[in-house]
């Protein structure tokens, strides 16, 4: 056999050669190519298509009444009409842009006061993590939705607070999942190296410890996201949200439930897209999550990281 | 498969003894079609014999010790061969049969006894349960126990059978170990660097109770270890793996006399010798991961004989003086001689002027619990000391004071006579630049999302503030100097070889010029090739840029060949100091006397035919 052996070609560098610079494209990208990973996003994508092009494919305007209260769908109408006779399909095709980019801000208001939050608590120590970890738990004593719902009815149902109360009431749980992530990689000897240094807390935290946390920021932003959604539609379902005339998912839910024996395609079709839009986000922030921990990584690649990598001490 | 007839393994004498362990053809793969990890595996093992496996991380000697169990790490798989033990294939086995085989007759000991030992579980309740899982295995469970514990040496009372596993020492865990895998007196025994995490008395204690076992049990055993000089006192014959394959197998006395594959060569001159200082030679370059390996001889890229052909062609495994060699050039690399290892002058040190580092009465501890007491060192200018210690000896602490990581010391600290602050935040930039420390471990030391330039440059940023092409040219300068090339500035720390990494690390403590250099147990995260040229490098640093040095260490033969004085560390307090030659050869503490003694040893290589290169490894005398 030795004689035959096979001659093995030297094996081209791997395709992760252009994101090695950014680890977190390639966790994205395995998580892509998982099965759980490419569901999730499909739902998600096919959601988030439907909120974009929506406005500039829509047959009607959103507002004008053009068929009767609660019609069947036909032809011209296919989700039929509302409650007020505006058409259901235009009002779904319009409805959704605007509940993406709330919970896209109140997502990254969460994430960034989160993980700032967290990391000062895990890095400094002491008095300030003290004073933010209690705070964190005063914060998450009240549920996430009258925490937002008491912030709107002290300074009344505005856009921006929305997204501010939404965004606020995501930071405690961040920061908790930061600073034991934190905590872990402030014992880092290169931390330690920064520190002998003689570099400042904020830039060690900066430079240093924030590069090492984009893995569990991305799983947290997927998981915030999902909730981010919830909530915010939740709320318009409440009435907090744009004001009447306007399209929105969660208020349509609320306006046509009355109708619902009549068409009930008015509450579907938002419903519907709410819950694939959150179902496809929390899926693929599982898979991501899943790839990082290593759960659904491929075998070789696995096995070439444990085994055949340099060995620690 | 015509290729196996030569290549049966080390044992060719005429076999006093019946083979117990036959492999032949052993394949083990990546996935279902990946490159091979192992490959042309081949060897037996006679009984009461214990064949030593050695090599690099990455050579592959665990996926064949593994796969002698059956067993394949997850993504790998046993494509080919046979594993024979008493004439059995294991590898031919069914599920069932062949969990019924492991533990009972064929048994192994894990590197890590700690992790290897349920710490939930009571010692005998665990010894109990490796006999019960094989029903008439053993006759009288209670009365074995208590057998294998005193052939274990571990006293056999019920106390001790009582115990949980983190109320034992490591040597107490590792025994343990033993004692399981010899339960239910199995005809394979696997040690997997048994002793790898031990200290060096404990290790050797441990050795003589393997050595005492195999022979007293007849066992064919197979022990891998990285350290030569543990392998070289315990095994009648040895294999030495490179990349995936056996290069050199034969007698152990043969093997590491007159190595023959230019690797052994290489490998057994990186060995540092606690007997005499010796100029280290690493090998350069690193192993082919799979996948990646050479059409011709994987050594190839690294070795000094060389030729076309051997870029080729495999090379096919040939029977030269009692042993088999897996090189074409055997006979060009038996002609030339082996070089003994040059021997190093000892340097005097520099007459005592002021130190550069001095310490006083220095005590320090974590909370209530005492670390150091009452350290008392010098740091001549210009000179290295070692600081000598086993685990647990305050030696880590002792350089985690001086650069002022460990805040919660008392005593006297001055570098070049002012005092120092405890904290390395209440210490000037220019105190911070002029003490450098490099870290142990050069895969936590630098942070993988920056890269090697921005690692290098970093310090000139914090300590001197130097703009940015100042700083490129430099960090490019510094890289030079630890033999890197200005090509790793763009890599990332996951692109770079443990040696690599750590060299990267040093460039990085050396940009900030330093005077005073600390070297806390730089080597022991790599291997001996890697070690020998790191060792090599901070040598010729230390004396072409004549800065201080502290290098910490638990490897007493490293300390010959860098440092001019020891410091030797027991129990947080200094037992016993002064220049290497007079404490090394000639110690006054007991301590440091039974330290010496218990240092695995291995001979150095000499040329070929002389009485030195005959005998090979002997274990200290007892």
């Amino acid at each position: 056999m030795t004689g035959t052996a096979p001659v093995i070609p030297p094996a081209a560098p791997p395709p992760a050669v252009l994101t090695r610079r950014h680890p977190w494209l390639s966790v994205l990208w395995s998580a892509v190519r998982t099965p759980r990973g490419a569901a999730g996003l499909t739902m998600a994508l096919l959601v988030v298509g439907v909120a974009v092009i929506g406005p500039a494919v829509s047959p009607h305007s959103p507002t004008d009444l053009v068929t009767l209260t609660f019609a069947k769908p036909s032809g011209q109408f296919p989700l039929g009409g509302d409650f007020l006779g505006r058409d259901v399909l235009s009002r779904v095709l319009n409805g959704g842009w605007l509940l993406l980019l709330m919970a896209l801000a109140a997502t990254a208001i969460g994430i960034v006061v989160g993980a700032a939050a967290g990391m000062s608590a895990a890095y400094l120590h002491g008095p300030p993590d003290g004073i933010i970890m209690r705070t964190v738990d005063v914060i998450l004593a009240f549920p996430q939705l009258v925490f937002a719902l008491l912030l709107l009815s002290l300074l009344g149902p505005k856009l921006w607070l929305i997204v501010l109360a939404v965004g606020l009431s995501h930071a405690p749980a961040v920061a908790r999942v930061i600073r034991s992530a934190t905590l872990d990689i402030a014992e880092r000897d290169y931390v330690k190296v920064a520190e002998l240094q003689g570099m400042r807390p904020a830039k060690v935290m900066a430079k240093e410890i924030l590069p090492n946390l984009v893995t569990p920021l991305m799983v947290e932003a997927g998981l915030r996201l999902t909730y981010s959604i919830v909530i915010i539609a939740g709320l318009a379902f409440l009435g907090f949200g744009q004001p009447p005339p306007a399209a929105n998912w969660g208020t349509m839910i609320n306006e046509n439930r009355i109708g619902l024996q009549l068409n009930p395609w008015a509450v579907i079709a938002p419903a519907v897209l709410i819950a694939l839009l959150t179902i496809g986000t929390n899926t693929f922030t599982d898979a991501v999550a899943r790839v990082t921990i290593g759960v659904d990584r491929r075998p070789e690649e696995a096995a070439l990281l444990d085994d055949l990598g340099p060995e620690q001490a | 498969m015509p290729g196996h007839e030569h290549i049966r393994g080390p044992a060719l004498r005429p076999g006093e003894n019946e083979v117990r362990l036959d492999v032949r053809g052993l394949e083990v793969r990546l996935g279902q079609a990946g490159p091979d990890v192992v490959g042309d595996v081949s060897f037996t093992v006679e009984a009461g014999q214990v064949l030593g496996l050695v090599g690099e991380s990455g050579s592959g000697k665990t996926t064949v010790v593994l796969a002698l169990l059956g067993h394949a790490r997850r993504g790998l798989r046993i494509s080919s061969g046979e594993v024979r033990v008493d004439g059995v294939d294991l590898l031919r086995l069914p599920a069932a049969q062949l969990r019924a085989v492991r533990g009972a007759r064929v048994a192994y000991v894990p590197q890590d006894p700690s992790a290897a030992l349920n710490p939930a579980l009571r010692v005998g309740t665990q010894l109990k349960e490796a006999i019960r899982v094989h029903p008439g295995a053993v006759e009288d469970p209670d009365g074995r126990i208590r057998e294998v514990l005193q052939e274990a040496h571990l006293d056999s009372s019920p106390e001790l059978l009582r115990r949980y596993p983190h109320q034992l020492s490591g040597g107490q865990q590792q025994r343990v170990g033993l004692a399981m895998a010899f339960a239910c007196r199995p005809s394979l025994i696997v040690l997997d660097e048994p002793t790898t995490g031990l200290d060096v008395s404990t290790q050797r204690h441990v050795l003589d109770t393997i050595r005492s076992l195999c022979a007293a049990y007849g066992v064919a055993a197979v022990y891998v270890s990285h350290d030569l000089a543990v392998v070289g006192g315990l095994v009648s014959d040895v294999a030495v793996m490179y990349a995936g394959r056996i290069i050199e197998a034969g007698p152990t006395a043969r093997v590491f006399g007159e190595p023959l594959h230019p690797y052994s060569r290489g490998l057994l001159s990186a060995v540092p010798s606690p007997a005499q200082a010796t100029r280290l030679t690493g090998i350069d370059g690193q192993p082919p991961r799979p996948g990646r390996r050479p059409a011709g001889c994987s050594f190839a890229p690294r070795c000094g004989f060389a030729t076309e052909e051997c870029r080729s062609r495999q090379p096919e495994p040939v029977l030269i003086d009692a042993r088999t060699v897996r090189c074409a050039r055997v006979a060009q690399v038996r002609e030339s001689s082996t070089g003994v290892a040059a021997a190093l002058g000892h340097t005097v040190p520099a007459a005592e002027e002021v130190p550069v580092l001095s310490l006083r009465d220095v005590s320090a501890g974590y909370g209530r619990r005492p670390a150091l007491s009452g350290i008392d060192l010098n740091v001549p200018a210009e000179s290295c000391v070692a600081v000598v210690g086993e685990s647990g000896s305050g030696k880590t602490t002792l350089a985690r004071c001086i650069v002022g990581l460990h805040r919660n010391w008392t005593g006297d600290i001055r570098f070049e006579d002012a005092p120092l602050a405890a904290s390395a935040r209440d210490r000037p930039r220019q105190v911070l630049r002029r003490v450098q420390y490099v870290f142990q471990n050069p895969y936590t030391s630098l942070n993988p999302r920056k890269t090697v330039g921005q690692i290098v440059a970093q310090p000139l940023e914090e300590y001197l503030r130097l703009g940015h092409r100042e700083r490129s040219q430099r960090a490019a300068r510094a890289l030079a100097d630890v033999s890197l090339g200005a090509d790793f500035l763009p890599r990332y720390p996951d692109q770079l070889s443990g040696g690599e990494r750590q060299r990267v690390a040093i460039a990085r403590a050396l940009v900030a010029e330093p005077d005073l250099l600390i070297c806390d147990e730089v080597t022991s995260a790599l291997d001996v090739s890697v070690q020998a040229v790191i060792v090599e490098l901070l040598r010729g640093l230390q004396a072409d840029r004549r800065i201080a040095m502290i290098f910490i260490t638990h490897n007493l033969a490293l300390v010959r060949s860098i440092a001019q004085s020891v410091v030797v560390l027991r129990d947080g307090a200094v037992v016993e100091s002064g220049p290497v030659g007079q404490v090394l050869d000639h110690p006054v503490d007991p301590y440091t006397a039974r330290l010496m003694q218990d240092v695995p040893k291995l001979t150095r290589p000499g040329p070929p035919g002389t009485a030195q290169g005959a005998t090979a490894a002997e274990p200290a005398a007892p």
